[in-house]
């Protein structure tokens, strides 16, 4: 079972296969983005020489860049008002053992059992009547709102297993609360920021219902509700089509490309517990 | 799960209070401030609504509205999309959790074992994880039109019998779409199995097959019972994400053909936005959230009853 003898060769070769038929539907997207229409099609709709032509159209025609440059706004704000909120929430929390801290903390945790399909449309009419329908604002409130039971969760735990004594140490040294909070226990929560960076900028960047709902009606789109317009307009194009989802997604294959050992670690320890 | 957790917290932090009782931390706590509001204003208020309304003919555009009882849920149960959407939300549950867990348990036995690409496996499982949902069911849309790959590869296989309309036969498209869903779910149900398989001492697995257990006894009676932690989060990961499935209905079937496809969380947007039925659509969202919270209460239960950290 220690050594590596033919049977694991076996195994590793089925599996290299499993994996390369796992990966044709991505060798699919990208050779009917790529399509070169005057040349004959052969497996996997691969095309030779490939054509950049369908994604310049695309470019062109579906708005993706003003779409890309609203995900990334509203990727950034939520994941930055996110760790700011959680993380100050979450310190008290922690730090105060009586009743009223763990019933506040229950209350939020009680959150990560509501599905909330029965708040859509109350939530929906009050985002209405205080004017903030196809602003970007909009999708953020929501998505900052959405994800404080998960991250308050993680942040809290984490803190209660966390020494004091650099706390002390410097409350001793004459720092106020606050600054406290920001130079030594903030920097401290570095493992459980990163994880929590990356669950939710990936969630917030890949959330399709809450623009579906808010900014479905305006000029600010993001990068998935564009493509479901786009799609609604060009349906039997699929090179086109295929070249505004690979643009779509660029912005995270290039992440996942570079930080991949990170984005595994972030998903296996922030859902574990 | 929280309440290991916090008794482990609760110990360190009476033992750290005795011996320092003079200097104790105390955060502000108005650091909760903002937390509790947004939490309040897109959370613990909107939900509350809903749950009132659900007894209601509130239509969100009118002031004024009565209080009809149980009138709404009354009339879910006789309207065929209702149920038709319930019964596909739970074949599509059930399917998705089911595959998802044994193709992703196998996939992490497989990246646990001494084979050289097992790095490179873990990143090509991964991958859809990271993908936009949508994306997934656009890609799976072309793969599975009447022309597309996948009934080019069947042809091209000799098993050319087997061709479908994938997303066009009432009786297939359900299970083309639990089908894409755990091809983009899979990978990180892998990752989670392979963090608990981690934890899994060689030597113990050898122990047992000295004694005499086969590979499928040492999986049943050894493994499983050890990463018991990550299959109780797994089963719950799977069977909540599923109950709430909209993006690849809404964008792969809208429904169709004929209802197949509908789920609860697709006719609840329909209801709400295409026909303006706010009742309906209201305490149809009541009941998916009771299903889901019941789902969720049941597992967390076992979990803490396990006493898993």
């Amino acid at each position: 079972m220690s050594t590596y003898t033919w049977r694991t060769l076996i195994l590793e070769i089925v599996f290299i296969i499993v994996g390369i038929i796992f990966l044709i539907p991505f060798l699919v997207l990208l050779s009917v983005a790529f399509r070169n229409p005057n040349a004959p099609r052969g497996p996997f709709d691969l095309t030779w020489p490939p054509s950049l032509d369908n994604l310049v159209t695309a470019w062109q025609t579906s708005a993706m860049g003003a779409a890309l440059l609203n995900s990334a706004i509203i990727t950034i704000i939520s994941v930055i008002l996110i760790v700011v909120f959680a993380s100050a929430a979450a310190y008290p929390l922690s730090r105060y053992t009586q009743r009223w801290s763990r019933g506040v903390f229950y209350f939020f945790v009680a959150g990560l059992l509501v599905a909330g399909q029965a708040s859509i449309l109350p939530l929906y009419t009050f985002v209405r009547d205080i004017g903030l329908m196809n602003t970007l604002w909009a999708v953020i409130l929501i998505e900052v709102g959405a994800n404080m039971p998960f991250t308050i969760f993680l942040y809290t735990a984490f803190l209660r297993e966390l020494p004091r004594d650099y706390e002390e140490a410097s409350q001793i040294d004459g720092a106020g609360p606050t600054r406290v909070f920001v130079s030594v226990v903030f920097p401290l929560l570095r493992p459980v920021t990163g994880t929590i960076l990356i669950l939710t900028a990936l969630g917030v960047w890949n959330d399709f219902f809450t623009p579906l709902l808010y900014l479905s009606g305006g000029g600010n789109k993001t990068a998935p509700l564009t493509l479901y317009t786009y799609v609604g307009q060009y349906s039997s194009n699929w090179p086109l089509v295929f070249s505004a989802l690979l643009l779509s997604i660029l912005p995270i294959l290039v992440l996942y490309v570079f930080t991949q050992r990170y984005i595994i670690r972030g998903f296996a320890s922030g859902l574990k517990g | 799960m929280t309440e290991t957790v916090q008794s482990v917290g609760q110990t360190a932090q009476a033992a750290t209070r005795r011996k320092r009782s003079r200097i104790g931390v105390r955060p502000p706590v108005w650091f909760l401030i903002p937390a509790v509001v947004v939490y309040l204003i897109v959370v613990v208020v909107p939900n509350l609504r809903g749950f009132g309304y659900a007894f209601t003919d509130w239509d969100g555009i009118s002031a004024g509205f009565d209080f009809v009882g149980f009138k709404n849920f009354a009339h879910l149960l006789d309207d065929p999309n209702t149920v038709s959407a319930f019964t596909n939300t739970i074949l599509f549950t059930l399917g998705t959790a089911l595959l998802q867990n044994v193709v992703g348990l196998g996939l992490a036995l497989v990246c646990n074992s001494l084979i050289k690409t097992k790095q490179w496996l873990r990143l090509v499982f991964f991958l859809p994880v990271v993908l936009t949902p949508i994306v997934t069911a656009y890609l799976w849309s072309y793969l599975l039109n009447p022309d597309g790959t996948v009934n080019e590869l069947l042809r091209q296989a000799g098993l050319g019998a087997f061709q479908q309309d994938w997303l066009g036969d009432p009786g297939i498209a359900l299970w083309s779409i639990v089908f894409a869903a755990v091809w983009q779910g899979v990978g990180f149900t892998m990752v989670i199995y392979l963090a608990g398989l981690q934890g899994v001492s060689q030597d113990v697995l050898e122990a047992a097959a000295i004694d005499g257990a086969g590979p499928s006894r040492r999986l049943f009676q050894v493994i499983l019972p050890l990463i018991n932690g990550a299959v109780v989060i797994n089963v719950l990961l799977t069977l909540t994400s599923g109950l709430k499935q909209f993006d690849l209905v809404f964008a792969m079937t809208s429904g169709g053909p004929a209802g197949a496809t509908q789920t609860l969380a697709f006719i609840i947007y329909k209801n709400a936005f295409t026909n303006l039925d706010y009742p309906t659509a209201v305490a149809q969202g009541v009941v998916l959230t009771l299903i889901v919270a019941v789902v969720a209460i049941v597992q967390l239960r076992l979990t803490t009853r396990k006493g898993l950290e």
